[in-house]
């Protein structure tokens, strides 16, 4: 196993998703697949590849500074949740 | 056992963009919540950000100004986390490959110059805010997204400080160079310039540093010096009584002097950084590098320096007035109108800086009120000695009030110097008639109640009789 079962808690904690114990068990054998399968990748020898991160032959695409116009706030707390009149509601924040 | 302090500070600072950093909406400060947001930078699914040019050229001119080394060809990170301010669960940010790195600044300590290290410069977005003020009983916040997204840069110095001089001067030094190059208004109180200090003590000669408190929550440059202050002394008298400091974030509350450990899980900083998939590599060429390195004005320090070897100003002047660039440089467009620099520092340093501070206006403001040529013509008026000083500020007022012209304000007024002879010689027999126990005075060797009988001349010619004619008569009077 290249993955622990406190790995994956800890993995799901930080995506903030709770997982039942046989689910556990799933993405714990999944993972390790994942983890496995990138071994293999790890395996080729790179080292005359230059690093990428896309399969694009593309740098530096911009945009000029201009603003443009934003969502209307009707729109923009649509799909929240919760929401007062003018900002999203959200459990109070704790410092 | 003596103790020593250390202190590294990290700066974030928004850029003086009209966008955002990967959309088209505005950055204003001071907008109805939640109107300045559009799918990009709330996190909608399907969406992709595209970098702000002028954001990277802002952020390429700071690390370029703090001598760091430019790496060329680059990219953005994902940083991960969950916090109710930031809609898309991550902040796309830099982690592995900082636009620049390894750089410095000398700031001036007492005449020595010290050298403060830069870790790293790197850009990033800004998160959202919480809005209106919350009690300790309310179950929720609410979230205002406006400021998501806003092009943020952050620069990370070497915990390089001991003293709070240090960061003091670090910090203005600092902030005078964002000025200087316009890619920050640096408003504090508006939270487009903050400050964290990461603060340790060890006892002097230790050979590792303290376990460092970050601090939180610093919303002016006195607050940094007031929390690091509190936090050092904390810190060591902790030491002093055998225990030991560990590691935290802690809150500054600036209202009542002290500092709190944060109870927010950081989460052991697992940010699980990696590429930005949506983002392209962003290739500075050699050409625009040197392009931004030639547009880097000349900053405080060096002005200062050429202020006082150029225009003959004292240290203390040349220093007020490079504080800022506008100023610095309606300094310099009024030296030129006037020939005669020390006046003009004395008119800035005087009477605009106070007009300034009693209307709350920049010198931007000012300057569309009262531009350098007109007020060198106001200046010319009082060298030539047309009008005395005190009528040439009287002058300057009805300037800022009214934009007029300060020869028609002096013809309207009737403002001009009387320095005819024949005229104040009446003037100057009147007013020794009339006070003979102040002459008497000076007679019986009284000198200073000369000056009690230039004031009398001076309220009879409403402060028009110049000075000079006035004690040369006197003197010839009062034998």
């Amino acid at each position: 196993m290249r993955i622990s079962r406190e790995e994956v808690r800890h993995v799901a904690e930080l995506s903030r998703i709770e997982l039942r114990p046989e689910e556990e068990e799933t993405f714990l054998s999944q993972l390790d697949d994942i983890l496995t399968y990138m071994d293999q990748l790890n395996k080729l020898n790179t080292d005359d590849v230059e690093m990428a991160f896309h399969t694009w032959d593309l740098a530096n695409v911009m945009r000029k500074d201009e603003p443009r116009p934003s969502l209307p706030r009707e729109d923009a707390l649509a799909n929240a949740p919760e929401r007062t009149r003018d900002a999203y509601k959200v459990p109070r924040v704790i410092e | 056992m003596k103790y020593l302090p250390t202190i590294g500070l990290e700066v974030h600072a928004h850029l003086a963009t009209k966008s955002k950093m990967f959309c088209g909406c505005k950055t204003d400060f001071g907008a109805e919540p939640n109107v300045q947001t559009c799918p990009v930078c709330i996190g909608m699914p399907g969406t992709l950000p595209v970098p702000n040019e002028l954001a990277i050229d802002y952020a390429i001119r700071v690390a370029v100004a703090l001598n760091c080394n430019i790496t060329q060809v680059t990219y953005f990170d994902r940083k991960n986390y969950y916090y109710p301010d930031l809609p898309k669960n991550y902040q796309i940010s830099q982690s592995h490959n900082n636009l620049g790195d390894d750089g410095w600044i000398d700031i001036d300590i007492d005449g020595e110059t010290m050298r403060i290290n830069i870790d790293n410069v790197h850009l990033e977005e800004d998160a959202g805010k919480r809005v209106h003020s919350e009690g300790s009983g309310t179950r929720y916040s609410e979230v205002d997204l406006n400021r998501t997204g806003t092009p943020l840069l952050e620069v990370v110095t070497k915990p390089d400080m001991h003293t709070l001089e240090q960061v003091d001067a670090f910090m203005n030094d600092f902030r005078s160079m964002l000025l200087y190059m316009g890619v920050c208004d640096c408003k504090m109180q508006e939270g487009s310039l903050r400050f964290e200090a990461s603060v340790s003590v060890a006892p002097e000669g230790a050979s590792e540093l303290g376990p460092r408190c970050e601090l939180k929550n610093l919303n002016s440059m006195k607050s940094v010096l007031k929390a690091a202050e509190y936090e050092i002394g904390r810190q060591t008298s902790v030491l002093k009584n055998g225990g030991q400091n560990k590691q935290e974030t802690r809150l500054w509350d600036d209202e009542r002097g002290v500092s709190a450990r944060m109870r927010r899980k950081e989460g052991s900083a697992d940010y699980r950084y990696f590429p930005e998939p949506d983002l392209i590599l962003l290739n500075i060429s050699d050409e625009r590098l040197a392009r931004i390195r030639d547009e880097l004005p000349e900053f405080a320090g060096r002005r200062s320096k050429r202020f006082q070897t150029e225009y003959g100003l004292p240290a203390y002047d040349a220093g007020v007035l490079v504080a800022d660039a506008a100023t610095a440089d309606y300094f310099e467009r009024l030296a030129a109108q006037t020939n005669d620099p020390k006046a003009a520092s004395n008119w800035i340093m005087t009477e605009i800086m106070r007009e300034m501070k009693d209307r709350k206006i920049e010198i931007e403001e000012f300057s569309g009120k009262v531009p350098a040529h007109r007020l060198g013509a106001l200046i010319k008026e009082q060298k030539s000695g047309t009008i005395s000083h005190n009528i040439a500020k009287e002058v300057f007022a009805e300037m800022v009030e009214t934009g007029e012209d300060a020869p028609a304000i002096i013809e309207r007024k009737g403002l001009r110097q009387i320095s005819d002879t024949g005229e104040l010689d009446a003037v100057v027999e009147k007013v020794l008639a009339e006070n003979p126990s102040a002459v008497d005075d000076f007679k019986s060797g009284k000198k200073q109640a000369v000056g009690f009988l230039v004031g009398q001349i001076m309220r009879e010619t409403k402060g028009k009789a110049n000075p000079k004619v006035v004690n040369k008569l006197l003197a010839e009077k009062l034998g």
